[in-house]
């Protein structure tokens, strides 16, 4: 299908709207847009950050998600607590792929998963004393872990026990750092309130004023960065800080796929706070810069145009040996990057994606498809805020179309009739998009590839990206809704 | 009286930002910016308005403040 006029998404919208009730129709028109470059705030085209409407299939986390999940679960020396009932952390146990060094169990504990396993009576009588059990059991059988943190799930703030008091007493009887994070589901509207609380928790109970970065044998050095927002999927955040460490910057923390609570200690100290999903970790960045008088930028590691942009961004906050070394490593990795767009730009050209993810990437990777000759049709975030909408605005093409936490029915009216060549989204719309013979890449976990960030996942991403795009599978694929009538019976 | 957090931007302009809202936007104009006095009424490119109690000078930015909302 050709380029779609304004008029013709402005129509798509109302025509995919027209199911809902009067109600709910007003509700969603606000989530939809035209992407419109003339407009310099998102808020005046679209609504975000709004509680999902009832009724419909929404593909959100809750505010635990945000916190045990995303911020919090990573940090591969302490040990996360899921707090109250098993299934919460039991089925999302080692989902996000979060790679890390170590041997687990002994020094890490990252795809293990703790909880206090509430029961009636837990929640009849509370369940402090479980969870100081509970602290206890862990020191006793994990003694090589450096903290702990207390994740709760609903039920905890339903009840309302005092985990902050837990907590405090447990610190001081063990010599090491406790935190309890308020994070139960039902807070905020999806998973973003649960990272802002998450990242308070670090101000709060980590950092503590400044006390905690104290006792650390640290040496702060001139060129000293973190890594900010960056959760190692698939190995993303190793493969961007090569990348840094080879132009000259030392990166002492990663925040915080494959981090530890030192480097969490040590990040207040750097010069430079580097942002990579500004969504889950600007708070904590803007904390930063008014208490440590750390400046933070946002950068994007998708894809060379962006990745070169990024790294001469990035040296610009620092002297001339940074800035050379900025340019020797774009010098470097140029001719790899252009044989690699020799190779599949041919292969991709003019295709056509349609993106709904999550924190950053239905803006950042953009460029990485530009920079393979496709172009992104339609994109939206599932939790994303105003300042996210601002930022896509930009990076979209004109009259493009723009959906904030799409339903399940709108995504795929949506995708029947912008007919996209590829799908990037979850792994909750992974399998209607296939069996419509649609090529789907799962854009959250890189549907088990990865790394997409830095030079080197280019190479991934643009060999994932022709692995299925042009997968003579499509074709073969009837939808089981559009098989005749008798062959289903006969399959009974 | 929301807590606010004003900061420069890269491009060089003030942002307001509300922690509790999680809401960012742009300063268009900022009473007093010289020296001597700073803060006041502050209007945002949305058009709503805010007021902080003026300082002496511009502080060391960025600064957590309290601001109150101007209603016509
Ligand atoms: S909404 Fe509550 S019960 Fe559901 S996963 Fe989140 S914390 Fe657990």
């Amino acid at each position: 299908m050709a380029v779609m006029t304004r008029n013709e998404t402005e129509a798509l919208i109302q025509e995919v709207l027209e199911i809902y009730p009067e109600k709910a129709q007003k509700d969603r028109a606000k989530h939809l847009t035209t992407n419109d470059h003339e407009v310099e705030q998102s808020k005046k085209c679209i609504t975000s950050n709004k509680k999902s409407l009832p009724g419909v299939m929404t593909i959100r986390g809750c505010a635990y998600a945000g916190s045990k999940g995303v911020v919090w679960g990573p940090i591969k020396d302490m040990i996360h607590i899921s707090h109250g009932p098993v299934g919460c952390g039991q089925y999302s146990r080692a989902g996000r792929r979060n790679y890390y060094i170590g041997t687990t169990g002994v020094n890490t504990f990252v795809t293990m998963n703790f909880t206090s396993d509430f029961q009636e009576k837990d929640i009849v009588f509370g369940g402090d004393k479980k969870l100081a059990k509970l602290i206890d059991e862990v020191e006793t059988l994990f003694p090589l872990n450096k903290g702990i943190s207390v994740q709760s799930e609903c039920p905890i703030g339903l009840i309302g026990d005092d985990i902050e008091a837990v907590s405090k007493k447990k610190s001081a009887e063990i010599g090491k750092t406790v935190v309890p994070v308020r994070c139960e589901g039902f807070r905020g509207v999806s998973q973003s309130l649960g990272h802002h609380i998450a990242n308070d928790s670090i101000r709060d109970w980590v950092f503590k004023d400044g006390e905690g970065a104290k006792g650390t044998n640290y040496e702060p050095g001139p060129y000293d960065v973190s890594v900010i927002g960056d959760y190692n999927i698939g190995g993303d955040a190793w493969s961007s800080r090569i990348l840094l460490e080879e132009m000259g910057l030392r990166v002492v923390a990663q925040w915080s796929g494959d981090g530890t609570l030192a480097e969490l200690e040590n990040t207040p100290r750097v010069k430079l706070n580097l942002l990579h999903c500004y969504r889950s970790m600007n708070y904590i960045s803007r904390h930063m810069e008014e208490k440590y008088g750390i400046p933070w930028m946002e950068y994007n590691f998708f894809g060379p145009t962006k990745i070169n942009e990024s790294l001469r961004k990035i040296a610009s906050f620092f002297d001339d040996k940074i800035k050379e070394g900025a340019e020797r490593v774009i010098e470097k990795y140029k001719p790899e990057m252009d044989a690699i767009q020799e190779k599949y730009v041919p292969r991709l050209k003019g295709k056509r994606v349609m993106l709904f993810v999550g924190g950053l990437r239905p803006r950042h990777t953009i460029g990485a498809y530009e920079d393979l000759g496709m172009e992104v049709v339609g994109t939206g975030y599932e939790f994303g805020h105003n300042d996210d909408y601002d930022r896509t605005i930009k990076e979209m093409g004109n009259a493009t179309l723009i959906y904030d936490d799409v339903t399940g029915y709108e995504f795929e009216e949506f995708a029947k009739r912008i007919k996209p060549d590829l799908i990037g989204s979850g792994i909750k719309e992974k399998y209607i998009f296939q069996k419509m013979g649609i090529p789907f890449r799962q854009m959250h976990s890189w549907d088990y590839s990865g790394p997409y960030h830095g030079y080197d996942g280019f190479a991934i991403f643009a060999r994932d990206m022709d692995m299925t795009l042009n997968n003579p599978c499509w074709d073969q694929v009837t939808p089981p809704w559009n098989k005749p009538a008798e062959a289903t019976t006969e399959a009974d | 009286m929301p807590k606010v957090m004003l900061r420069r931007t890269e491009k060089g302009a003030l942002s307001f930002y509300v922690a509790k809202k999680d809401l960012e936007a742009e300063v268009s104009s900022l009473e007093f910016e010289g020296p001597g006095k700073w803060g006041g009424a502050i209007e945002l490119t949305d058009g709503s308005r805010f007021f902080v109690e003026p300082l002496d000078e511009e502080p060391k930015l960025p600064i957590t403040v309290r601001a109150t909302r101007i209603d016509e």
